[in-house]
């Protein structure tokens, strides 16, 4: 009888520790989405001004990265930046450990992503009417000012359903930093794998799924906010 | 005594002449009409004129200040651009209003924008209150009171550009240039912008208007201004131009409006 409890009690303990370690493993995936947005939304912005340079070797050069970003997979950019200092002798930029693999999969997730939202954000900002921007001009407002006053909020408003979607794809992209050992949740999860334990790997959906749903409503909630104008 | 004057005016794109040495003046409180058939230039010759195209070569004058010359880079750099334009307002033919802004923000955003650049701005509350209240105003006198805290979208096209009109006198520019203003409105909502333009001249705005109504061309211009394929062909007072034009082509042109009222 009294066994039988403990046995009960451990797998009790057992389970809890299995969620507590998935929950934390959680965090990185967490972390790299938060950290690649935070630096990726205005790099992206500033790509996307290069590409629509009226200075042709900038717009040139700019759109050669974007197709050779876009045009290869996040997976091995995330490996060619993290191991291509190493052997290409140029020491060690990222450092050592397993901060160091956080620091370079993160370089890697900006650098892909923000070519992703440029494209997004040179089609939203080519696609409001220049009619915006004359208006601007001739009342006497400056460049800086037609931006942020007037085209700025129109672009967030069209592009903010492909935004949403790119953002949902980059919560599961995270997962991807495996590939240089940083402890994600489905590295973690395929640990219990290896020994027989398969219910954490499917579990880890649900972690997606939560955080998707999340942005999802908050998306809702942003296009309705944007929804008092047409444009 | 001219308040514009516009000399030799030059412009092409690439290999196109649109504009082949256009020259004329305006005098202050008139208004000028310009005529002629699509593709002639007088949207490039407005674009000249407000400094959305730079001329190739020729020289713009409002009070006999020169605002460009395409000779004088100095008069070209974009904080003296932006400065000139002011001299000119310009209605669009498709409105322009900015689609976030509530009507009354539209006519209002300019004018805070300039105020704020302005170095002395210790009684701001009291400048922006004093721009609402002339926001109100020009509402007011385009018959719009009850629309100031509409979006563009819920306005009719005849609505719309009559706060466009109120938009652009909101920075009283010495000039007041429309492009055209009724023709992207359904036939009878033109009477209702006609009507504001009328009243402006009425007042004595200076006005230049690019304009395919002939009859209000005639009655409310005080010059009308004939172009084709980028030249000046004929002007003078409405009743020389429109009822008794001397130029052939003017004629040929007039013939397809023949049959309005
Ligand atoms: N930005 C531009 N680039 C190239 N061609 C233009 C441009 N703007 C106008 N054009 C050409 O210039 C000519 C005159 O146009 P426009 O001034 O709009 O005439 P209108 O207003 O009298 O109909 C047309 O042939 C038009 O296609
Ligand atoms: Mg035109």
């Amino acid at each position: 009888m009294y066994e039988c409890f403990c046995e009960v009690r451990e797998k009790m303990t057992g389970l809890q520790s299995i969620i507590l370690r998935l929950i934390n493993s959680f965090g990185l995936n967490v972390r790299l989405f938060f950290m690649t947005l935070l630096f990726s939304l205005p790099l992206g912005l500033f790509i996307a001004f290069g590409s629509m340079s009226r200075f042709k070797p900038v717009a040139w050069l700019t759109k050669t990265i974007v197709w050779i970003i876009r045009g290869t997979p996040l997976m091995l950019q995330v490996l060619i930046i993290y191991f291509a200092p190493g052997l290409l002798n140029l020491g060690s930029p990222w450092g050592s450990g397993a901060s160091a693999r956080f620091t370079a999969a993160t370089f890697a997730f900006v650098i892909n992503y923000a070519c992703y939202f440029s494209e997004i954000y040179r089609g939203g900002i080519q696609g409001i009417p220049v009619g915006q921007t004359e208006a601007g001009q001739v009342l006497g407002m400056t460049k800086l000012q037609i931006f942020f006053r007037v085209t700025l909020l129109q672009v967030i408003k069209r592009i903010l359903p492909s935004m949403a979607n790119e953002i949902i794809t980059l919560v599961k992209d995270t997962s991807l930093a495996r590939i240089i050992s940083i402890k994600e949740i489905i590295m973690m999860a395929q640990e219990y794998t290896a020994r027989g334990l398969i219910w954490p790997l499917f579990s880890t959906g649900l972690f997606f799924l939560a955080f998707v749903g999340v942005l999802t409503l908050l998306f809702n909630h942003l296009e309705k906010k944007l929804e008092y104008f047409k444009a | 005594m001219p308040i514009l004057q516009v000399e030799n005016i030059y412009k092409e794109f690439g290999k196109l002449e649109v504009l082949k040495g256009i020259s004329f003046s305006l005098d202050k409180g008139k208004t000028l009409a310009i005529i002629g058939s699509s593709g002639s230039g007088k949207t490039t010759l407005l674009r000249c004129l407000n400094l959305l195209e730079r001329p190739d070569q020729g020289i713009i004058c409002v009070n006999h200040e020169i605002i460009f010359d395409a000779e004088d880079k100095a008069v070209q750099r974009e904080a003296q651009i932006r400065k000139n334009r002011l001299n000119f307002g310009l209605v669009f033919q498709s409105f322009n209003l900015f689609a976030q802004y509530t009507v009354l923000k539209n006519i209002t955003l300019a004018s805070e924008l300039l105020a704020m650049g302005e170095k002395n701005r210790g009684k701001s509350s009291a400048v922006h209150q004093r721009i609402k209240e002339e926001a109100y105003e020009l509402l007011a006198q385009m018959g719009l009171s009850d629309k100031a805290d509409a979006y563009p979208h819920m306005l009719s096209g005849g609505q719309q550009q009559r706060v466009a009109i109120a938009r652009a006198l909101a920075l009283k520019p010495q000039i007041l240039c429309f492009d055209e203003p009724t023709s992207a409105l359904d036939p009878e909502l033109t009477g209702e912008v006609l009507r504001v333009v009328r009243e402006l001249a009425d007042k004595k705005t200076t006005m230049l208007i690019v304009t395919h109504e002939m009859a209000f061309a005639r009655d409310v211009a005080d010059h009308v201004i004939f172009m084709d394929e980028g030249l000046i062909v004929e002007e003078g007072t409405p009743a020389q131009v429109i009822t008794s034009p001397r130029e052939e082509r003017t004629r040929q042109f007039l013939s397809r409006f023949s049959n309005e009222p």
